[in-house]
């Protein structure tokens, strides 16, 4: 039978694809707001909300390498996030 | 037979506000109309006799016992069928009613055993008690005329016996397995003397449609129907109201014991949540408390290929210490964490959270929610304004419209499933939306007017394809809408759903469901009058699952749907504390009561009162802590009552993350799937050997007693407490009480719960607080705790997860009823009888295009890994859709399952895989591996002394 390869094996570079992925996926989500501000906004509250600092900062650093695969809303809403220096307060 | 302390008024309460008043023997007494003769009499304290009456039934008149004699009425006319009358004079004594109740009793005698000494029900028989209270002192016909003493027993089902040559026929069992459990799987067979007790066409009990939910052997007023248990062990001494520990509904039981043995389950009559009725895990499956399989010594090793060492609990607490405090002195503050258990009390789960926060300094704390239904706390939070369902149980007998979507509760549900059947047979309507053909959809007397059978991963699809119909057809509540809900939000998701893109037509490619059908439904929900909604995990454990919840919140509200009894947003939550443990701040961007980390004043006051500064950072969920372990960057993992190595998707992504790190602390009763990574074992303990509460999926917080000693020395909170301890974190709590008393102090939807509050109401359903100070059955009633309920846009977006050529079936998985999640419970009882391995459903179409037939070893491969099961072919599943349960950790059910999550909460999307199926001759090579590295597993176990039961 054929054998697949252990995720966990591969995982190094997959790992921060994974976040390209989730980032994309909140995205996917907001865009369907009528005004794109809301959107965004909306893209970076949730991961400020329910991310560790570690996973933006993950994030950050590539898309600092590489912009490629990160939809454009979740790309424009992690650079203000990254401006900002606090969680939006809840 | 009933529980040993309870009364039974002998027909059920009336709940009318009008009243009679009557005479009986004399004395007055008012109660509601419709009450009969016999409860009236009972609340007077006046014990009519009775055989067939009991107040879990309705009045069946069959026994002749219960005459009596009222002024004005021909004859003597059957108490418990008689209701109270304005004025009426009732007679229960007299030496005409003694003479005849005599005589009836004679009867019964001159064909039933006389072995009361050695018969199970000496002393607690109701016949018993009969021929006391009438007088009985001859049977004048003799005992040589035809009988029934030499009629077999039937041993087949685990659980009880069935004596027929003990039974009345007073019908109560065929009239319990009608009433109340709904399932109908007995009747009276043939007539006159020859009427016997007969399970379906005469069959044993195991062979027919009985499900042992036990309410047959309950009722039975002889010892025709009894427990093994009982028949083992004798009469219970004492009993303890306790809640149960499997599922979300929380039923509650008396502990029936004879010193610190438990001789049976009952349900408690006053369970607010279960009335007195109880599933086939609640009442009979508590054997794995004491199987020889729980382990009750601390153990620790230094690597997990290294044999375990059985430590005393200073050494192992002492050892788990050093351990965190070295991973963190390397690797960093948040290099560790910790998994609350949603099977340990709140008090327990709310111990581990602190632990982790204020103890390890990081919020990396999670539970399994995080899997089920963490998109429910999501999903309803951002639109209702509140993490929790709207209703409890007792709102679905006011329901016009039940709507089922992803949810099979006759199997996960059960007890509430019977409510839920009972109201559908007095004449609500049923909406199933499900992939499969779930049992509800067609069970005796009842019959879903809809059956939306769309495809995995297609829910918002649906559930924006309903919305445009309720919408353009103008069958929105709109004075509901205007008053409670944010109107700007409303006329943004009017717009989004009005477009055609989202009508029914346009969906049904995608959704398979046809668009007549879903218009139809839509009307039915919207205008059929009371309309509530039902789902489970075939909502949230979906990519989408979020999104879904905040789309059956739309629609609920459109409709005005919320807010009163008999509507509602209804999650059935799945297991006994998982409602608890998400209120108790497990997750990790949360402090109990749902409020955010970042929160500045909530945190200040968790910091006054632990004492210590506390992180404004959202800490790792579990799918991330994976992530994290697979990077290097995190460590150490304390799992309390947990086993995420069997209950989380990917398994062999799972397991290298646990491989990855250098401590992992495991708390449980068995050595479970994780527990083979871990390098310290902690012996937890059962529901039975600690005091504390549960919350069901009510929100319904009720008391756990303690009715036996921690076989291990410690209750589990006992052990949080010493670890907490040993990382340097003080903790000196006395008793579970306290630790309420402070989430009570700390928490305002639970300011006025207490033990002391709930052993006085008996339960308490949260928020309770000066507002409402006792409890909430039904919420947002008036206004939504977000004050305006939100609309969210729900755009249908398909899942990452597509079939092709290579992977053409969906997988989707769920449970059975005998089984319980992981199985780690229930594999260790009786209930293996009925289900004793995980199984593959599939369609016969897709079976016979593959050669595969009814046992047939099938492999099932993903993209994510393979394994092998045996072919279940059934057309209760879809053409290209299989599904199968993941109660046995060797079926491998979660090797296949996928990293893909819902986008907000990284819930799992178990319910959709993409998989081919494959006739095969040999196990899979992960189930291979599994079977060789268990068995290692074990075998390191075999040199510690550690287990209960030698």
């Amino acid at each position: 039978m054929e054998t697949h390869t252990v995720s966990g094996s591969n995982h190094s570079a997959s790992g921060n694809d994974h976040l390209v992925q989730m980032a994309n996926d909140i995205g996917n989500f907001f865009r369907a707001s009528p005004q794109r501000e809301d959107a965004i906004a909306g893209i970076a509250n949730h991961i400020a909300s329910f991310w560790t600092k570690r996973m933006r900062e993950k994030l950050m650093a590539r898309l600092e390498q590489d912009e490629h695969g990160l939809d454009e809303l979740p790309l424009e809403a992690l650079k203000r996030l990254s401006r900002s220096t606090a969680a939006p307060a809840r | 037979m009933q529980s040993i302390v309870e009364q039974d008024l002998g027909t059920p309460a009336r709940l009318s506000a009008k009243t009679v008043t009557l005479t009986i023997d004399g004395e007055e007494i008012t109660v509601p109309e419709g009450t009969s003769v016999m409860r009236a009499a009972a609340l007077l304290g006046s014990k009519i006799p009775k055989l067939c009456a009991t107040d879990q039934l309705e009045a069946f008149g069959s026994c002749r016992l219960c005459l009596v004699q009222i002024e004005g009425m021909k004859g003597l006319p059957a108490s418990c069928t008689t209701p109270a009358a304005q004025g009426m004079k009732v007679t229960t004594q007299n030496k005409q009613i003694a003479d005849v109740r005599r005589g009836v009793m004679e009867l019964y005698i001159s064909d039933h055993p006389l072995d009361c000494l050695t018969c199970p029900a000496n002393g607690h028989c109701e016949l018993q008690d009969m021929a006391g209270v009438v007088g009985l002192r001859e049977v004048r016909y003799g005992y040589e005329g035809d009988n029934h003493l030499t009629a077999e027993k039937d041993t087949s089902n685990p659980y009880f016996t069935f004596d027929p040559s003990k039974c009345i026929v007073c019908s109560r069992c065929v009239r319990a397995c009608d009433e109340q459990q709904g399932t109908l799987a007995l009747t009276i067979q043939s007539r006159g003397f020859g009427s016997t007790v007969s399970a379906s066409q005469d069959v044993p009990f195991m062979d027919s449609e009985c499900v042992s939910c036990g309410a047959c052997v309950q009722a039975c007023p002889t010892a025709t129907l009894s427990e093994n248990s009982l028949i083992e062990k004798g009469q219970a001494e004492h009993s303890l109201v306790t809640t149960c520990a499997y599922c979300g509904v929380g039923c509650s039981f008396r502990a029936e014991m004879k010193g610190e043995e438990v001789v049976r389950m009952v349900p408690n009559k006053d369970g607010h949540a279960n009335h007195g009725h109880s599933c086939v895990k609640g009442r009979f499956a508590i054997g794995y408390a004491t199987h020889s399989d729980r382990i009750v010594k601390p153990m620790i090793r230094a690597k997990i290929t290294d044999a375990w060492r059985e430590v005393s609990w200073e050494d192992a607490i002492g050892y788990a210490a050093s351990e965190m405090q070295r991973i963190q002195a390397k690797y960093g503050r948040d290099s560790i964490g910790g998994i609350t258990s949603s099977r340990c009390t709140n008090e327990e789960t709310y111990l581990v959270q602190k632990l982790v926060r204020a103890g390890f300094g990081n919020n990396n704390v999670d539970t399994c929610a995080r899997v089920c239904h963490s998109p429910t706390g999501y999903g309803l939070k951002q639109t209702l304004g509140e993490s929790a369902g709207t209703q409890n149980f007792d709102s679905v007998m006011k329901a016009d419209v039940i709507f089922v979507i992803g949810a099979n509760p006759t199997d996960g549900h059960p007890v509430f499933a019977s409510q839920m059947k009972r109201r559908l047979r007095t004449g609500a309507h049923l909406i199933v939306a499900d992939p499969r053909s779930i049992d509800l959809v067609r069970t005796p007397h009842v019959a879903a007017d809809y059956h939306l059978k769309l495809r995995p991963g297609t829910n918002v699809a649906l559930v924006n394809s309903l919305a445009h119909v309720i919408v353009t057809e103008g069958l929105v509540k709109e004075d509901f809408v205007r008053e409670r809900c944010d109107v700007a939000s409303f006329d943004q998701w009017r717009a989004f759903v009005s477009d055609p893109k989202n009508s029914p037509e346009a969906m049904e490619e995608v959704t398979g469901v046809p668009a007549m059908s879903v218009r139809g439904a839509a009307r039915l929900y919207a205008t059929g009058g009371n309309g509530a909604i039902y789902y489970g995990l075939g909502v949230t454990e979906h990519s989408q699952g979020s999104t879904m919840v905040m789309g059956i919140a739309n629609l609920a509200m459109a409709t005005g749907n919320v807010g009163r009894e008999g509507v509602g947003v209804n999650p059935l939550r799945g297991q006994n504390n998982v409602q608890g443990s998400c209120d108790m701040g497990s997750f990790p961007h949360e402090f109990p009561g749902y409020r955010h980390v970042s929160n500045e004043a909530v945190r200040a006051l968790f910091e006054g009162a632990w004492g210590v500064s506390l992180l404004g950072e959202p800490g790792l969920r579990i799918p991330n802590m994976f992530e994290a372990a697979l990077d290097g960057d995190f460590k150490g993992l304390y799992i309390e009552g947990e086993d995420i190595a069997q209950s989380d998707p990917n398994t062999q992504h799972v397991t290298a993350a646990l491989e990855a790190m250098e401590c992992i602390i495991v708390q449980d009763l068995f050595l479970n799937e994780s527990a083979k990574f871990a390098h310290v074992f902690l012996p937890g303990s059962s529901f039975l050997e600690k005091d504390g509460t549960f919350t069901n999926a009510e929100r319904r917080i009720s008391r756990v007693r303690k009715v036996m000693q921690p076989k291990a020395g410690y209750a589990d909170w006992e052990i949080t407490q010493l670890l907490s301890n040993a990382v340097g974190y003080p903790m000196n709590y006395a008793h579970p009480s306290e630790i309420m008393d402070e989430i009570a102090g700390l928490t305002p939807t639970f300011t006025g719960v207490s033990f002391a509050r709930i052993d006085e109401l008996g339960s308490i359903q949260w928020p309770c607080n000066a507002q409402h100070p006792e409890g909430t059955p039904t919420m947002h009633v008036g206004e939504f705790v977000r004050g305006k309920g939100r609309f969210l846009l729900t755009e249908y977006v398909p899942t990452h997860e597509k079939v092709n050529a290579k992977f053409p079936l969906i997988l989707t998985t769920g449970r059975i009823l005998s089984q319980y999640n992981v199985g780690a419970q229930t594999r260790r009882t009786e209930n293996n009888r009925w289900h004793d391995e995980d199984r593959l459903e599939i369609h016969p179409n897709d079976a016979e295009e593959r050669g595969i037939v009814e046992g047939d070893w099938v492999g099932i491969t993903s993209r994510a890994g393979e394994t092998v099961l045996r072919a279940r072919v059934s057309e209760r599943v879809q053409p290209g859709v299989v599904y199968t349960t993941f109660h046995f950790p060797e079926s491998g059910a979660n090797v296949i399952t996928t990293d893909n999550s819902d986008w907000a909460t990284n819930c799992p999307e178990y319910k959709v895989t993409a998989v081919q199926a494959t006739r095969v001759g040999q196990p899979s090579e992960w189930q291979r591996r599994y079977r060789e590295f268990s068995e290692a597993q074990e075998d390191l176990l075999k040199n510690a002394d550690v287990f209960a039961v030698k």
